[in-house]
């Protein structure tokens, strides 16, 4: 980055660290029951709903702030919310 | 329109950023930068999004983001579109992303100069309705009857109408937008895009410490803000008024859900009695029956201006 005599950040993913060790609830999804509509894809505030290879989707858990906001949001309820275990 | 199969893939706002679990406003900016894509540079005064971009040297923002002075958002993008401008990079979309507080309040008259002098940039207030980051204090864009920290009964004044102060300016482009609706958001950022002038873009942005509800919940809130026609989705070009999304089923009252079933999801109104909700659902119908007078009017520069 060229030097423009301001401080200046560069574009970081977790900028403010591994927001998955936030979660208290941890957003699990029944591949069986997705219908790959990306939904949840859409609606994740996070950017934390990761497309695959395919049409599916996985969770980033080192980012996933457990929200819960996938699963209100899923038609066919094929994301539940569990627990964390807790340490 | 834009569907979801068009939306980019890749993310210009990444994710362990430093937005509160369930923020809405995260979800605005990150579906704003999937139309807008890289070809941006954004301004940001003191907000909670200047605080989700996290700290030095790190930045969530893909995009070139100017930090500025809280009243000073409409003035710095007006200094970087003309920077553009000069050195032949006028493609460029150039974006001032600001909260209420820095709109409404802090950042009004440099919004209202930019606008008279008709800057060609994309004015983003992002509402979360109070001042967040620093703990829920009360903005003119709070609504009437929602507790914060400075009004700990619940805010007695209305919300200040600024998408029709701005019509009022006669920009070219005015539109208002919810977090829950993030396809209807997109298609307004889109047209903004195309447009020259100041294009103004205000979006209901639900927030789960703020507002109090349950963090995944904030579709559900969003979506019921417009399904109340306590938030009105609309766009406002060439002195015409046009519902846009479920807002234009919503003109009949009886299409509206009532107002009671959005407060009672928020614990900010938990303090309300229903004399007081049967209030504000009066003085929301009255809202609506100015709505539909904008609609027959046509012509005209918002409620109050010179043309009604």
């Amino acid at each position: 980055m060229r030097d423009c005599g301001a401080a200046s950040s560069a574009p970081t993913m977790g900028a403010s660290g591994r927001t998955g060790q936030w979660r208290l609830r941890r957003p699990e999804i029944d591949q069986r029951r997705c219908t790959k509509c990306l939904i949840c894809w859409l609606y994740c505030p996070d950017a934390s709903v990761v497309r695959g290879e395919g049409r599916g989707v996985r969770i980033d858990y080192d980012y996933c702030k457990g929200c819960g906001i996938c699963g209100a949001v899923c038609p066919v309820k094929a994301i539940r919310m569990a627990e964390e275990a807790s340490d | 329109m834009v569907t979801l199969k068009e939306l980019r893939q890749d993310e210009l706002f990444l994710p362990g950023n430093a937005s509160c679990p369930g923020c809405m406003l995260s979800l605005a900016i990150r579906m704003a930068l999937k139309v807008l894509g890289p070809n941006t540079v954004m301004t940001v005064p003191a907000c909670c999004s200047a605080v989700i971009q996290g700290y030095y040297p790190r930045s969530s923002s893909a995009v070139p983001t100017l930090n500025t002075a809280f009243a000073a958002a409409a003035a710095t993008a007006s200094g970087m579109s003309a920077a553009l401008e000069l050195s032949g990079r006028g493609e460029t979309s150039v974006v001032a992303w600001a909260g209420d507080g820095g709109t409404a309040d802090i950042g009004i008259q440099g919004l209202s100069g930019a606008a008279e002098r008709g800057e060609n940039f994309i004015y983003v207030c992002y509402d979360n309705e109070a001042y967040m980051n620093t703990g829920t204090q009360s903005s003119s864009a709070t609504p009437a009857g929602a507790a914060t920290t400075t009004a700990i009964r619940g805010k007695a004044e209305p919300k200040k109408d600024v998408p029709a102060i701005m019509a009022a300016h006669g920009v070219p482009y005015v539109a208002t937008a919810c977090a829950a609706f993030p396809l209807d958001l997109a298609d307004k950022i889109k047209k903004a895009m195309s447009i020259r002038g100041l294009k103004y873009i205000h979006i209901l942005t639900p927030c789960p410490p703020g507002w109090r509800y349950p963090t995944e919940r904030g579709v559900d809130v969003g979506r019921m803000a417009v399904m109340t026609g306590s938030w009105i989705l609309y766009e406002w070009q060439g002195g015409r008024y046009t519902l846009t999304g479920p807002s234009r089923g919503l003109l009949d009252r009886s299409r509206r859900r009532p107002l009671a079933d959005y407060l009672r999801m928020q614990g900010r109104f938990g303090q309300l009695g229903d004399a007081e909700v049967a209030r504000l659902q009066d003085e929301l119908d009255a809202r609506w029956a100015g709505m539909a007078r904008r609609l027959e009017g046509g012509a005209g520069r918002g409620e109050a201006g010179p043309g009604e």
